[in-house]
């Protein structure tokens, strides 16, 4: 197996007495699809917390490339390479779409405070090059028409689009997706699994927490099973649908003798 | 420093501390229900020993005193169901600045009413000379006053959380509101009671330290200042801790009086407020690992 | 595109020309005064804005550093180092040409500080100062923030009211005229009226093209995005803690720059401009003039604190600023002057009209 861009090891995380995160190691192919699932409380946004920074772990380490970046801040984290999604859209809701991508190329760019204050001819050239970087992924995600517009004004399936936009303004490598198919009806879902197999198709790697079974089995190349804050299986997506311990898990304990044909 | 001066220090720190104390938990029983600090509360202590004065001259002096504890009640309970009913969706920082005007509007309406004079309510029992003696020192009646009534504002308050219905139903929306609203409880009209409360007991205590630091229209600010300090200190919202916490400012200012000038007694409760906000915002008495990070 | 944002720097000077014009030719330049006053104090608002309207921070204690930047400036420049003349660091200063001899009152000579160096050394103290209170204090949230600053700005009135060096309750007096180049000079005096009058619209505009850069540039939108979301901001890359705190010593400078200016044009400082209440006032006049708005804000600054000085609100001075942080909260959080929200106020006018 190529080294795995995004590694864990013995990944730990308790609040008050609750295990959220327990011992979880795992690995992820460069170039993958590799979705993590489990029932509610499993522990899947807590370690995805963990991976971007916004969490200090109590144990563990999380490697990306082979560095370990345990503990690092999320600005420095994204800064590496790797971006993420949030569960409930947290768009800047008074600036506008196009904005709000710009704001994503900020780890990319560098003009400072005084080159700011003083708006240098080379401020200029970089602000004029953001906007039009971001103009383009609008344009690639079929957001062009809405980029004037107050980002708090979409509605909310275009909101979660212009979220996809501003993480992949930040030149990501990994891409952390939480639920990206959270209240989004059958045709936006189909719509996010293809802009994420696109996605993978240019070379970035994608982290997906889902609940949505169709999304999952349709895109991915592995399957990570989590359940009360540990890994009870991984592997690719047929071998996870027909493993008795997941089906125990979510559907209990009578349908866990019951194979998929 | 002889005995007796110790003695003596240390009773003028408790007899101050005390009153913090209180302020301290008039801004707790607001916090506990809604997450706002409310700036106002020391202009509710000024506010309630000026209105004392005044009508002590028509009314007995308990008459008087009831009579202003009730309306300042009733300006508490009033400034809630305008101000802070109306801004209810806004965030905490913003009912914050809210009270901030708030505070600014009250006092300015008293220096109107009442003009720039110092006033003091008489001595409730005797005069200003008549000292208890304990230990080999004296210990002012009033000072005996201010201890015994802030005792029983404190126990009265214990008892009224832990006994009554009403209190339980307070201790529930501090909790948890959604549930106490589930529940039946109208939170709303706890929040109101909530700020009648805190006016209250400010009020009292404000009339009961008023013969022995004087009343002037502009006290509330500092007043207020070195409530929160104590909250902060022993913790928001923790009210237990809050007594513990304003005998210990008091202390620590009669403290500094003694060793250096009277200047510096003021700089003393803002230098603790910092250190506690910098190295400690969760309070002396807090377990550790609640880190607070901004309102409910 | 890109000169729009210069519009309103351009109707500003046309503005201040015509305002001028129109004084002079009245004969009322006396009114001048408050407004040359006013336009320092637009300084401290001006920093204010960009600390709580564009990286959300609350700042109740903001006079301090106006304090800091006047007090270090004046006692800079009315201190006697007569004394010390022969000392080697005196004599280096000499002539470095940091200090000058200058005559006082009375025709003795005294050794100070040029206003120039105490301008350098009044911004360097109050960066400083903001810098070692932002670092423990920003990590804090909401309300223990806003009250940390509170409790500075307590601190710092404290130390002028009670330490003789600043002058205690009186403050310090004396001040020389801050003189520039080419025979300007920042001086309260009548016959140097209509030149203050220039020099401190200069530094406001001057003020206001910088912040006004800022707002539009990389750092500008990295800031909104700060206020408006930060766990979002930071995830995109926004090192917000080190933003928050750059932001904070910006602000710290301008309202320093407008302490060291104002005292050089009235000629002395003292504890009332350190008040809880000036604190307060520059909040209020950030939130009547919009939150995220440099123009309302600058214009309320210089509106308001003109009117006050000129005494318009009477003994109800304090009150009224009360009532304005609280109508300005409940009614207006974003403030009054926020062009979307006159356009929607119109287009709701229009469409009950039509309807």
């Amino acid at each position: 197996m190529p080294e795995a861009i995004l590694e864990t090891r013995n990944l730990r995380r308790f609040f008050g007495g609750l295990h959220a995160v327990k011992d979880i190691s795992f690995r992820v192919r460069p170039g993958a699809i590799q979705a993590v699932i489990g029932p509610n409380g499993a522990g899947k946004t807590t370690l995805f917390n963990l991976i971007a920074g916004t969490l200090a772990p109590h144990g563990g380490q999380v490697l990306f490339r082979g560095r370990p970046i345990t503990a690092w801040k999320p600005h420095a984290i994204t800064a590496l390479g790797i971006a993420r999604t949030f569960q409930t859209t947290r768009l800047f809701p008074h600036m506008t779409v196009l904005e709000n991508v710009m704001v994503g190329r900020h780890p990319r760019t560098r003009s400072g405070f005084l080159a700011g204050m003083l708006n240098l001819p080379r401020t200029w050239c970089e602000d004029r090059q953001i906007e039009e970087s971001a103009h383009a992924i609008l344009e690639d995600l079929g957001l062009a028409a809405c980029a004037g517009e107050t980002a708090s004004n979409l509605p909310f399936g275009r909101q979660r689009l212009v979220e996809f936009a501003r993480a992949l303004a930040t030149e990501p490598s990994l891409l952390l997706l939480d639920e990206p198919a959270a209240g989004l009806n059958i045709y936006e879902t189909k719509e996010v699994a293809s802009l994420i197999a696109r996605i993978r198709d240019r070379g970035i790697t994608c982290l997906v927490v889902e609940h949505d079974m169709s999304l999952v089995m349709d895109i991915s190349d592995d399957v990570m099973v989590l359940d009360q804050g540990q890994k009870i299986a991984e592997g690719p997506p047929r071998a996870i649908q027909r493993n008795p311990e997941v089906i125990r898990i979510y559907l209990g304990d009578g349908h866990a003798q019951s194979p998929e044909p | 420093m002889d005995r007796v001066a110790v003695i003596q220090y240390c009773l003028s720190g408790i007899t101050h501390g005390s009153v913090y104390a209180i302020v301290a938990i008039g801004f707790n029983i607001i916090y506990n229900t809604t997450g706002i600090i409310n700036f106002a509360q020391g202009e509710f202590v000024i506010a309630g020993a000026m209105t004392a004065i005044s009508l002590s001259a028509v009314v007995p002096l308990p008459a008087a005193i009831a009579l202003a504890v009730l309306l300042t009640m009733l300006l508490g309970g009033l400034i809630e169901l305008v101000f802070i009913r109306q801004a209810r969706d806004a965030s905490v920082l913003r009912l914050i600045i809210i009270t901030i005007g708030l505070s600014i509007v009250i006092r300015e309406a008293m220096l109107h009413i009442w003009d720039e004079k110092v006033r003091s309510l008489p001595f409730f029992t005797g005069t200003d000379t008549s000292t208890v003696t304990l230990a080999g020192a004296h210990i002012s009646t009033q000072a005996l006053w201010v201890l015994g009534v802030c005792a029983v504002i404190v126990a009265a308050l214990t008892a009224f959380y832990r006994f009554t219905a009403t209190g339980r139903a307070m201790r529930a929306c501090a909790d948890n509101r959604m549930a106490a609203r589930l529940c039946g409880i109208n939170e709303r009209r706890m929040v109101t009671l909530s700020f009648m409360l805190s006016a209250g007991i400010g009020a009292l205590a404000g009339c009961v330290i008023s013969p022995v630091t004087q009343t002037q229209y502009d006290m509330g600010a500092p007043l207020a200042i070195k409530g929160f300090t104590v909250a902060v200190l022993g913790g928001l919202g923790n009210s237990m801790a809050a007594v513990a916490a304003g005998l210990l400012l008091g202390l620590l200012e009669a403290f500094t009086v003694s060793q250096f000038q009277v200047a510096y007694k003021e700089a003393v409760s803002i230098v603790v407020l910092l250190l506690v906000l910098v190295c400690r915002p969760s309070g002396l008495f807090a377990r550790r690992g609640i880190v607070a990070l901004g309102g409910s | 595109m890109r000169r729009r944002r210069y519009l309103p720097i351009l109707a500003g000077v046309i503005f201040v020309i015509a305002l001028q014009a129109v004084l002079s030719a009245v004969g009322a330049t006396y009114y001048m005064t408050q407004v040359t006053m006013s336009a320092y104090y637009a300084l401290v608002v001006i920093g204010l804005c960009l600390l709580m309207g564009y990286a959300g921070q609350v700042s109740l204690g903001h006079a301090g550093f106006f304090a800091i930047g006047g007090y270090t400036s004046a006692v800079l420049t009315t201190c006697n180092l007569i004394a010390w003349r022969e000392s080697p660091w005196v004599c280096g200063c000499r002539m470095l040409g940091l200090v000058v001899e200058r005559q006082d009152l009375y025709g003795a000579t005294l050794l100070s500080f040029a206003p120039w160096p105490a301008l350098m050394a009044a911004l360097v103290v109050a960066g400083l100062v903001a810098f070692l209170i932002g670092v423990p204090i920003l990590r804090l949230r909401g309300h223990y923030l806003a009250m940390a600053s509170l409790g500075f700005g307590l601190i710092i009135y404290r130390i002028v009211l009670g330490t003789p060096l600043f002058g205690q309750a009186d403050g310090v007096s004396n001040v020389p005229p801050f003189r520039l180049a080419g025979g300007l000079q920042i001086n309260g005096r009548p016959a140097f009226r209509v030149q203050n009058y220039y020099l401190a619209w200069a530094a406001v505009l001057a003020s206001m093209v910088l912040a006004v850069n800022l707002v539009h540039s990389r750092v500008g939108r990295a800031l909104r995005s700060i206020h408006q979301n930060e766990e979002a901001a930071h995830s995109l890359g926004v090192d917000t803690y080190r933003y928050k705190l750059a932001v904070l010593v910006l602000s710290a400078l301008l309202a320093a720059a407008g302490g060291v200016l104002l005292t050089h044009y009235n000629g002395s400082i003292g504890p009332s401009e350190v008040t809880v209440m000036k604190s307060v006032r520059y909040v209020a006049i950030v939130a009547v003039g919009g939150m995220a708005n440099l123009w309302g804000a600058m214009v309320m600054g210089v509106v308001l604190n003109f009117l006050s000085l000129r005494g318009v609100f009477g003994t109800y001075d304090d009150a009224v600023f009360g009532l304005i942080l609280i109508a300005m909260m409940l009614f207006a959080p974003e403030g009054l002057l926020r062009a979307d929200w006159w356009r929607t106020a119109l287009s709701r006018f229009r469409r009950a009209r039509h309807a």
